[in-house]
């Protein structure tokens, strides 16, 4: 893209933002979205990303799930931390997901609708940028 | 299939010792009995972090908030919430008995974490500007380049209240107001990313997690004071830290974000990054400021202060990386909004790294006036293993042990200090009894030892005899004199170093000497560390009544020198003995003593 004006930055601005509300709404998109800071990648969040989307790719559901990279979440103590967003499902944030809980989350959270046992975790914090 | 309903109920160690289990159970049995198994999943889940008021309960999607649940109220959720889908308003979370219950508009009364600095890390892709902008990044700047004057922006963070997050806690406002009042027509903008405490990791997980802010922050620092150029001095250590940075910066440069002419605005400004090579002295601003000129890294007297003569002789801005995140938020909303969070003199919030023998060990953000109880029991969770707090340590090498008695106070740059303790970057390692005072004291001062710059002679000697001195008192050789010493050459070293490197570099020994004199004593005294933790002090031993000669002590000893026949009490050979202490954490039956 080319250099900006004001306008053009508020216009993108508004743009971007509509999309990116209406991929959490409506929910055309599955997100997953893996924590990504040094301590998500120390602690194997680069694995648990690759075996999500080999996951993906094994049940049919690439074409519809996005695999995104986010930064520290803030829950040191349950890396690697993963975010799913999808349509008929609350939001929900899973800690501990190594490489090997992978499948499972993919299997129960978004072919079958149903959360994963000892492995949610709340956001810490209300979003002030929403609000 | 698709759950219409789902209980997530708390499976936290606190929280399951209060029969959250069984509220699980029940909850499921209820279901089951209610015929409606099929519209509600019920999950464990982890932790929630606000165990006083456990066992938790929360109903997704209506986010109903259920607190101190007892198993028997398993009926009434399933009957009334997920049969007739109404809340049960008497379970739900409420401030006080006077106020209304809270629902997710009022989740802040619970989450006791509010995030200023730490606002998009964690929700958007730090490699994507378009995210960034989405959630009003560049909002500021526009402001910044169209509606505000340079002086109309450093009023509005003066009013915001903000304060250096480095640690000392300087007013930003007035330090820019500084450098803009400097004569000169070249000035510069430098973002300290040099962060390297022990145990601290606010600024790398801010820059990898937004790195956007940093860049914005630095350009409306630079059209405030009238700069047009701007470093980031960041360790090389960080690497993914650094590669995100160059990321957005070339995303910036190309939507015309940095560079020539921003925004059409016709005010132009730079950025580069600066690589340190690790030097714990350089976060110090005038010996940064060497490193960056190509120097080796040493401190100067101050004044002149950097606003004055800073990078190659110019009037320059110095900010902390959680300062400069600061800075968007406080343009886009406001002095008064930022001013309105915190205490009297230290206002917005404070990002700390909590970390040791804690059990949520986390990237916290909390309001400034938070104590360090909530901090460390209601967010962290409370003491790893059950063991009993001792002092949890702020500032890093730089900063003091607080202690259970003054776990209530409300932090803030004022309370810490009157406390022994600082601020700081915002380390914060939680001791329990398992840590030694003399250790974590000598463990310290070796940091500082290797760190100290050379360049003054109270710190450069004072640090090594300091040293010696805990060192030796850590093998049992020390003498009750030396503890006086250590006071002295403290006072010494705090008063008469040119840095705060060596101005605080006893703060860890001094603050521990006030809280737990009587530890070291027993070091003198009675040749003993009662936490174990200082070798040559310690002894190991096996209990022949609780041996039941399993042979695992004796595999996992390097030396090796544990012997013993088979289903015999085994014996460790003290002279050989090198303290390593893996029979003691292999031992299964508590047979093996520390003494």
């Amino acid at each position: 893209m080319a250099k900006m004006t004001l306008e053009q930055l508020r216009a993108f601005r508004e743009g971007k933002r509509q999309e990116l509300e209406k991929r959490n709404v409506e929910g055309k998109d599955i997100q997953v979205i893996v924590g990504m800071g040094t301590c998500g990648i120390a602690a194997g969040a680069k694995l648990t990303f690759d075996a999500i989307v080999a996951a993906l790719e094994k049940h049919n559901m690439a074409d519809k799930v996005v695999v995104r990279q986010t930064g520290c979440m803030g829950l040191c103590y349950v890396e690697p931390t993963v975010e799913v967003v999808m349509p008929g499902m609350p939001p929900v944030i899973y800690g501990k997901m190594t490489s090997d809980v992978a499948e499972e989350l993919v299997v129960k959270h978004l072919v079958e609708h149903s959360l994963l046992d000892n492995h949610i975790f709340d956001r810490p914090a209300v979003d002030i940028v929403a609000h | 299939m698709a759950y219409k309903n789902f209980i997530l109920v708390c499976g936290g160690t606190a929280c399951e010792s209060s029969h959250s289990e069984e509220i699980y159970r029940n909850l499921i049995k209820e279901a089951e009995a209610l015929g409606v198994s099929r519209d509600v999943q019920v999950v464990k889940t982890g932790c929630f972090g606000f165990c006083e008021k456990g066992p938790i309960v929360k109903v997704l999607p209506s986010e109903s908030f259920y607190v101190e649940v007892k198993p028997e109220d398993a009926h009434e959720i399933i009957a009334e919430q997920v049969v007739k889908g109404r809340e049960v308003t008497r379970l739900l979370y409420r401030k006080d008995k006077k106020s209304d219950t809270a629902k997710l508009e009022d989740i802040e009364f619970y989450q006791k974490q509010f995030r200023i600095v730490l606002r998009n890390c964690g929700v958007i892709n730090p490699e994507s500007i378009d995210e960034y902008i989405a959630r009003d990044g560049y909002k500021a700047l526009e402001k910044a380049l169209f509606e505000m004057a340079p002086e109309e922006i450093i009023a509005e963070v003066k009013a915001s209240g903000l304060r250096g997050r480095g640690g000392a806690g300087f007013p930003t406002g007035l330090k820019w107001e500084a450098a803009r009042k400097s004569p000169g027509d070249v000035k510069y903008i430098v973002c300290n990313a040099d962060e390297g405490d022990p145990g601290a990791y606010m600024d790398r997980s801010t820059i990898e997690g937004d790195p956007h802010s940093i860049l914005e922050a630095m350009v409306i620092a630079g059209r405030a004071v009238g700069a047009n150029f701007g470093y980031i001095y960041i360790r090389a250590e960080y690497p993914l830290a650094i590669e995100r940075l160059k990321i957005a910066i070339a995303q910036a440069k190309e939507y015309g974000l940095l560079g020539k002419d921003i925004l059409g605005s016709g005010f132009d400004f730079d950025i580069e990054i600066r690589l340190g090579a690790g030097a714990f002295v350089c976060g110090e601003e005038t010996a940064l400021l060497q490193s960056i000129e190509g120097k080796r890294g040493m401190p100067r007297p101050k004044p002149p202060f950097p606003a004055v003569k800073g990078l190659w002789g110019k009037p320059t801005v110095i900010n902390n990386v959680e300062t400069l995140a600061n800075i968007p938020v406080v343009l886009t909303r406001g002095a008064q909004w930022f001013a309105a969070i915190g205490t009297e003199k230290s206002k917005g919030t404070k990002v700390f790294a909590l970390t040791g023998k804690i059990n949520n060990s986390g990237l916290i953000e909390v309001p400034m006036g938070t104590t360090l109880r909530e901090i460390i029991f209601d967010i962290g969770g409370g003491i790893k293993g059950g063991r009993k707090f001792k002092g949890v340590q702020t500032g890093g090498p730089s900063g003091g042990i607080i202690v259970e008695k003054d776990l209530d106070t409300p932090i803030s740059y004022e309370s810490l200090t009157a406390l022994g303790s600082m601020m700081g970057s915002g380390g914060m390692i939680v001791m329990s009894e398992d840590d030694c005072v003399v250790d974590v004291s000598k463990f310290y001062m070796a940091f500082c030892v290797d760190e100290s710059c050379g360049k003054c002679a109270p710190c450069r000697i004072g640090t090594k005899q300091m040293y010696g001195l805990l060192d030796k008192i850590s093998k049992g050789q020390g003498e009750e004199a030396d503890l006086d010493k250590l006071e002295q050459i403290g006072r010494a070293m705090t008063k008469a170093s040119l840095c705060m490197l060596g101005g605080s570099a006893a703060n860890p020994t001094l603050s521990t000497l006030r809280h737990f004199r009587a530890e070291y004593l027993e070091h003198i005294r009675d040749k003993k560390c009662r936490a174990g933790k200082c070798k040559d002090l310690v002894v190991y031993e096996i209990d022949p009544a609780k041996c039941i000669g399993c042979g695992l002590c004796a595999r996992r000893c390097p030396v090796p020198c544990i012997t013993g026949e088979k289903k015999k009490p085994h014996v460790i050979d003290g002279s050989k003995c090198i303290k390593c202490g893996e029979c003691y954490t292999a031992c299964k039956f508590g047979a093996v003593i520390k003494r």
